[in-house]
């Protein structure tokens, strides 16, 4: 399911990290199991279908009657009761693998905080603030620590892990260590209102030392560009500011996503567009017409100031 | 059995007006038309459903696709699962049961006749009540809008800050009202099983639908007050400023969850055992063999009810419980798959060296059997705790809800209609269209529901109204939506197999099935008090001790 662009899929049966294997070699063997169980079964149940199906020959009156038998019975109890008893003990060795793994050092710890649909992404110890885009150094592990802002979503990439939950008042915790660099798509699981379906979010695992220069490059304050200072006049003294911060600058909003450095994200709206000037031109004036009950109201601006503020921001790189 | 000594009078052609017929179903207390007011209404709400479902169908055939708005599809989600366990389900259950029990084990009504009609007209102005919010709710989204917060309804997106206006207001006020009237019948049904049984009807001696509609019973007098509870605090956060489930203010968003569940799992096992009711009254008569094992039977059935009520968190894998827990519920999970296990080779034993009839009930019964064992299957793989954070809400879990719920419990209530049908209207339902009913439904629901299980694992989440083409997710999500127009040919050629055979359906007379229990003994329809003398029963088949008088049960029970 390798998308062509550099996007990879979503399947569970391509793990790319090492959570999302111990899952899948767990599932193999549930699997395995499984459909064994299946062949069995439906085997069974075919055969009587086909054995012992009414025939004209059959003559008149009822088969023999068969009311029970002890010892099938309890054959039947017990080796259900096997197999539960195993797969119990595998499944209760991965949880322990999962949920408790052993203090790591040098792990990369970040705060993901689900919102009416995007992603806030903070690096506490790197003075990082980003959205809808995680990035994460390949080879090592991270740990993700998740939080509501308002209602209960769940963080789901599929290559990388099982999901976890955010749920407010909780501060819950998952780990990923990806194999690979690379992006790895995956979006909100859990159903959070009107745009549940456009709460996209990627994962990108960047190879050696990468990381640490895209880290760098976004810790610091966003571009001054004086050829659109009367974007930046403009925007600064909408209420744009009321929701959005850019760093270094008089906007200090918290409400929507951080716009610092904006241009460096693929998508706006949380994955609901490909982030391209038509397409920021397009959110300005009214971002119900990409993502329709998009809590960013309509700015009531007149073409050209649109123009003007998306200009600026096309300056945050 | 004595009765069969006797002739029953026909009943009186129906000569009054047509309001005097309509007072006589609204003022009835007769547990037989109530549990056809029952039926009748599930079938109602059943279609409305089924159109909510189409809908969503119709928005992810295709990605990108626009036929309805987001908060259209959310609202069709919200409202086709409402529906569909709370007015299509528990009503067709409890109405099947009601028609059923009283005549299976001999008595000539249910314990509280009123209480029963009144438990009747709660199910169905809760139902009407819900339905009303498409024109009352003025919520969010301007005037008139149904609830969209999905059928668990997680706090906190249905507290007053996320859910403006009334949509959640109705889900809480319709439910509230329908879940005490399946309380009050619940109540009514233990009461029946209990007290009324005819002379001679040990427990040992009730036909397994009477078990199981008896463990269903007690499910629902444990399991629905939760919710109940639950809704009444959410409407005391909603409008008395309670903040039991607002984290902002020192409440638990995820208690909701905890009660949810605890009411929402054994739901679960409330709409399946009436299916497993069905199943094992017809397997049985189509195998022309005794059930296999009735006392296993029996106790896989209590059992089940009891671990019913430690596996809910099993819908919480995600939530963030600590390992300990997480086990706990995983383990509990897995171990309902061996009483279950036990029921179906109990089943298949029983059609083991019988002589089996295909006719429409035992083809449903037949296809039950098999897509059972792939959601049985399916829940063992969601019962994996760590496999479940991949497939947890997920369309991996929309398949195998639907493979328990449809392919289960729809297709054993299908055929307890092809079945029952003749007791209750005295006509044969047509075979012919019955086949094609069948062979489409199978074929619609497998091409359907089968594809979801792939787009699950390929990480589609449940729940979202459209999705992007570059997910490899559009080719199955298109052979889903195929399956629903051959749906819903086979609901309609049902639908016109009832009218049809309403009207010119052939006689069935008493017992068209050759079948053993005590329902089959007294006329099609049966009059209003069921028996003219209460029979004696020796042993779980009546009947078959009648009909072979040189080898009654008795002598092997």
């Amino acid at each position: 399911v390798d998308g062509g662009d550099g996007l990879i899929g979503t399947s569970v049966f391509a793990p790319a990290s090492t959570p999302a294997n111990q899952i899948l070699e767990l599932s193999h063997l549930v699997l395995a199991v499984c459909a064994g169980i299946f062949v069995v079964v439906a085997g069974l149940l075919v055969w009587c279908v086909v054995r012992y199906r009414h025939r004209p020959s059959d003559g008149p009156g009822d088969p023999p009657q068969v009311y029970g038998s002890n010892q099938i019975e309890i054959a039947w109890t017990i080796v259900p009761l096997i197999i539960v008893f195993v797969l119990f003990l595998v499944t209760a060795r991965t949880l322990v693998a999962l949920q408790t793994p052993g203090p790591q050092a040098g792990t990369l710890e970040v705060t993901v905080v689900g919102h009416q649909w995007w992603w806030e992404v903070r690096y506490p110890g790197l003075g990082v603030v980003t959205a809808n885009e995680l990035h994460v150094p390949a080879h090592v592990p991270t740990v993700i620590a998740l939080e509501s802002a308002d209602v209960a979503h769940s963080f789901w990439v599929p290559r990388l892990a099982g999901k976890t939950d955010l749920i407010p008042g909780r501060r819950n915790r998952m780990w990923i260590r990806p194999l690979e660099p690379g992006t790895y798509l995956g979006q909100c699981a859990e159903y959070c209102g009107t745009q549940h379906a456009h709460m996209l979010l990627r994962v990108i695992a960047h190879p050696e030392g990468e990381f640490e220069r895209w880290a760098a490059a976004e810790r610091g304050p966003a571009v001054e560009d004086p050829a659109v200072a009367d974007g930046r006049a403009l925007f600064e003294s909408t209420a744009c500011v009321n929701c959005h911060r850019v760093g270094g600058t008089p906007a200090a909003g918290s409400f929507g996503p951080d716009l610092t450095h904006l241009m460096s994200r693929t998508t706006i709206g949380a994955g609901a567009a490909e982030n391209t000037p038509a397409n920021l031109r397009a959110w300005v004036h009214d971002p119900s017409t990409l993502k329709p009950g998009a809590r960013m109201p309509a700015m009531q601006l007149r073409a050209p100031a649109v123009d003007r503020i998306v200009a600026y921001l096309e300056t945050l790189r | 059995v004595s009765t069969l000594e006797h002739a029953v009078p026909a009943r009186p052609v129906a000569a009054a007006s047509l309001p005097a017929r309509l007072h006589g179903w609204v003022v009835t207390v007769d547990h037989k038309r109530l549990g056809i007011m029952y039926v009748t209404s599930a079938l109602v709400f059943f279609a409305i459903a089924g159109l909510e479902a189409s809908i969503i169908r119709a928005q992810l055939a295709l990605p990108g696709n626009d036929f309805v708005s987001p908060q259209v599809f959310n609202r069709m989600f919200t409202m086709h699962g409402t529906t569909m366990v709370f007015l299509v389900g528990m009503p067709m259950l409890l109405g099947i049961g009601n028609y059923l029990v009283p005549l299976m084990i001999g008595a000539r009504d249910m314990a509280f006749p009123r209480l029963n009609a009144f438990g009747f007209w709660l199910f169905l102005f809760g139902g009407l009540l819900l339905y009303f919010s498409f024109l009352g709710g003025d919520g969010l989204y301007g005037a008139g809008t149904a609830p969209d917060v999905g059928w668990f309804a997680y706090s906190p997106l249905t507290g007053r800050a996320f859910s403006r206006g009334n949509s959640t207001d109705y889900w809480i006020l319709g439910l509230l009202v329908s879940g005490f009237g399946s309380i009050t019948t619940a109540a009514n049904l233990v009461t029946t099983v209990v007290t009324m049984r005819c002379p001679g009807m040990t427990y040992g001696r009730m036909p397994l639908f009477v078990w199981l509609m008896l463990v269903d019973a007690v499910l629902v007098l444990f399991a629905l007050p939760p919710l109940t509870a639950a809704q009444v605090m959410l409407a005391f956060d909603r409008w008395l400023g309670a903040h039991f489930f607002d984290a902002q203010a020192g409440g638990s968003a995820l208690l909701w969850q905890h009660f949810f569940w605890i009411f929402g799992h054994p739901e679960v096992y409330i709409l399946i055992l009436p299916g497993f009711g069905f199943a094992s009254e017809i397997i049985p008569v189509f195998s022309r063999k005794v059930i296999f094992g009735y006392p296993m039977m029996v106790a896989a059935t209590v059992t089940i009810g009891f671990i019913a009520f430690g596996v809910w968190a099993h819908h919480m894998f995600t939530v963030g419980l600590p390992p300990v827990a997480n086990g706990f519920f995983a383990g509990a999970s897995m171990l309902i798959a061996v009483p279950t296990g036990i029921k179906i080779f109990n089943w298949l034993a029983t059609m083991w060296g019988g002589r089996i009839r295909f006719a429409t009930p035992m083809l449903f019964s037949t296809a039950f059997l098999f897509q059972f064992l792939c959601a049985g299957l399916t829940g063992i793989m969601l019962a994996v705790a760590p496999f479940d954070w991949q497939l947890s809400d997920s369309y991996f879990v929309v398949a195998h809800f639907h493979y328990v719920l449809v392919g289960g419990l729809l297709f054993t209530i299908f055929a307890a209609i092809y079945y029952w049908f003749p007791k209750a209207t005295g006509r044969l339902l047509d075979e012919r269209l019955g086949r094609w009913h069948f062979w489409l439904l199978v074929v619609g629901f497998n091409l359907t529901f089968g594809p979801q299980h792939l787009t699950g694992m390929l990480g589609m989440p449940r729940r979202i109204y459209t999705y992007l083409p570059d997910r490899g997710w559009d080719g199955l999500n298109l052979v889903s939506s195929l399956g629903v127009p051959v749906q819903a040919a086979a609901i309609a050629i049902f639908a016109w197999n009832l009218i049809r055979s309403l009207r010119s359906g052939a006689p069935a007379g008493d017992d068209p099935w050759d079948a053993w229990t005590l329902e089959w003994t007294t006329t099609s329809p049966p009059p209003a008090y069921n028996f003219e003398e209460l029979p004696e029963v020796r042993s779980r088949r009546p009947l078959w001790d009648l009909k072979h008088p040189e080898d009654p049960d008795w002598r092997h029970e």
